[in-house]
């Protein structure tokens, strides 16, 4: 290869003597390069139609005992070899939708801020620390829960919020400390960062015409934002929220040890829950029957369209922004 | 006239809560950056790199078991899942017009949508359950399963930021496109790929999900790959949820490290994408 590469660079074009078997070597060596790459490319389909496979095959038994009704029932009896998965889908979409009423206003708060109105000086480093959360290991927010934030929350956060929105069932009952709403919590955490930086992303795609346009006609900096820019890249920030929403579903560890991993439906957020990805962490290695390690798989099966379902449709959302501004910008 | 006041008086309120969100967003990272460095750092002795742990109830000892099999499963995972999504990202971003290339692109995103558990149960049913032993092996190919969307992505994007010109350049003065491509994009492109790699190597370092039915974990210093293995997430995770203080204090020191090896990877990644070429000039 060094000798081929040494006589190309030196020899001047006229004076090579006979071109033809070196172009030929040189069409040899391209199919060679593409078919290694090509094969490496076409590993990651067979990837995952192997995942799919296999997922599928790991539930085939429970799938076939427990049809649909297994997202319906509630019992999980791993003696009997009755399951049901409700309470872990009810505790997976709970848990997800508390950390999304915390962490949506924020890191829109956040994204919007950054984008619009913070001083050029500020933006990176602020944006950088809080993609910084984003790198923390999912079993490091678990630890810092357990001994920090459960302990945090039993002893001021709840009974405050026991003692003034009593009335809703939702905040009612004994106080363990491991919880629906310590989940929701954590969760939170772990979501703003993505929430964060990809609706700023789809932000800074608004071109800058839109918020001069508004600012021309009288809006203050503020008005100029909710009632021009925020509205141009909606579609775009909901995607980001449906992405949030999706990493908040499959999140493992730290819902793991902070929600209580009880199967029950309970009204209280104070209550412990399950997920779906928790009982498959807890249960996983110490199912011994068929049925029980099937039903696993079969839960995994379900979180597993689930997610890709809604990773799906908020790239189409995103992808509808980004490709709309560069669209935009270039009829300019 | 006052109208308008009230309207501006609205607008500086509105951006008053946005820097309280700020605020609020920063907190729970300088708080858990606190508490792990309060907690963690007094137990971090020579004794905790190099021992195993002490047998239950009694002080001392370390956790090179699991910092040991950390590195043999992270770095295994690297040899399997770098070159495979390296060169799937450069095909990619070199035959864009492929039909391989549209589905290799869906599929990447939808495996980094997809949950690391799920990816962890998929490497159970294929190795851990036909082989009827755990082991760090299986860890490591769920990991680099991981691992390949991330890196292919990442390097995709890299190389669609070298000018079509400089192609050009290359093929014009006679090179073939397979060297075109090696030591003219790839050579360009090299910082933005190791950044992507690195970010990959530090996102999989922290994975616990895909590790507890894979690798298991476990109390001995081992370094074959092909029996259950210990490793730092898992050991925070054990020992975080065990009965006993001492268990605590490993489960803190053990996630200062763990935290330490990834912001360092990342960290570093970043700072090489900063020199990041800029082509419009």
């Amino acid at each position: 290869m060094t000798a081929l590469s040494e006589r190309e660079a030196t020899s001047p074009p006229t004076a090579a003597p006979e071109p033809a078997p070196s172009l030929e070597r040189r069409a040899y060596g391209d199919q060679v390069f593409r078919l290694v790459l090509m094969l490496a490319a076409a590993a990651i389909p067979v990837l995952l139609a192997f995942l799919v496979l296999e997922l599928w095959g790991g539930a085939r038994l429970a799938i076939g005992k427990f049809g649909l009704d297994f997202v319906t029932t509630s019992v999980w009896d791993p003696v009997a070899e009755e399951f049901g998965a409700f309470p872990l889908v009810f505790g997976t979409l709970v848990s997800s939708l508390i950390a999304l009423l915390i962490a949506v206003p924020l890191s829109l708060g956040v994204a919007i801020y950054l984008t619009e109105f913070a001083p050029k000086a500020v933006r990176q480093p602020v944006a950088f620390l809080i993609s910084l959360l984003a790198a923390i290991p999912s079993v490091v927010y678990g630890l810092w829960g357990i001994f920090v934030l459960i302990p945090a929350l039993r002893k001021s956060v709840f009974p405050l919020l026991r003692d003034t929105f009593g009335f809703l069932p939702l905040f009612q009952g004994a106080i363990y400390g491991p919880s629906m709403l310590a989940a929701g919590i954590i969760l939170s955490i772990m979501v703003m960062p993505y929430v964060m930086s990809v609706s700023r992303e789809v932000l800074m795609a608004v071109p800058n015409t839109q918020r001069e346009a508004s600012l021309a006609l009288g809006a203050t900096r503020w008005e100029a934002v909710i009632t021009t820019v925020v509205p141009y890249a909606r579609s775009g920030i909901i995607g980001a929220v449906i992405l949030g929403l999706g990493r908040a579903l499959g999140e493992t560890m730290a819902v793991t040890m902070l929600i209580g991993n009880r199967h029950e439906v309970a009204a209280s957020l104070f209550a412990p829950g399950y997920t779906m990805a928790a009982a498959i962490a807890n249960e996983f290695s110490e199912a011994v029957g068929d049925m029980h390690l099937s039903a696993l798989a079969y839960v995994a099966f379900l979180l597993f369209v689930v997610t890709v379902l809604v990773n799906a449709g908020a790239r189409l959302l995103i992808w509808r922004v980004a490709r709309g501004s560069g669209a935009g910008s270039k009829a300019l | 006239m006052n109208r308008r006041f009230l309207r501006r008086a609205y607008s500086n309120l509105m951006v008053a809560l946005m820097v309280g969100a700020v605020a609020a967003a920063l907190l729970p990272l300088v708080f858990i950056l606190a508490t792990l460095v309060l907690k963690g750092a007094g137990s971090l002795s020579l004794a905790f790199f190099t021992q195993t742990p002490a047998p239950a109830g009694e002080t001392g000892g370390g956790v090179v078991h699991a910092i040991v099999g950390t590195l043999l499963i992270v770095g295994t995972a690297s040899l399997i899942g770098l070159p495979i999504g390296i060169a799937a990202g450069i095909y990619c971003a070199e035959y864009p017009g492929s039909r391989l290339t549209w589905v290799t692109r869906f599929v990447a995103d939808v495996l980094n949508g997809t949950p690391s558990i799920v990816v962890g149960v998929f490497a159970w049913a294929w190795i851990v359950a036909t082989q009827k032993h755990f082991s760090g092996l299986a860890g490591s190919a769920a990991l680099a399963m991981l691992m390949i969307p991330m890196v292919l992505r990442t390097t995709e994007e890299m190389i669609k930021l070298v000018p079509n010109s400089l192609r050009e350049a290359a093929l014009a003065l006679g090179y073939p496109r397979w060297r075109t491509s090696l030591t003219i994009v790839v050579r360009t492109t090299l910082p933005g790929i190791v950044t992507g790699s690195l970010l990959a190597v530090a996102r999989v370092a922290g994975e616990t999900a895909p590790l507890l039915f894979t690798a298991l974990g476990s109390q001995y210093l081992s370094y074959n790959l092909n029996q259950p293995m210990a490793a730092l997430p898992l050991t925070v995770f054990t020992y975080a949820t065990g009965p006993y203080e001492e268990w605590h204090q490993y489960a803190w020191a053990s996630a200062l490290v763990l935290i330490l090896v990834v912001f360092v990877l990342s960290l570093g990644a970043r700072l090489a994408i900063r020199r990041r070429f800029d082509f419009n000039g």
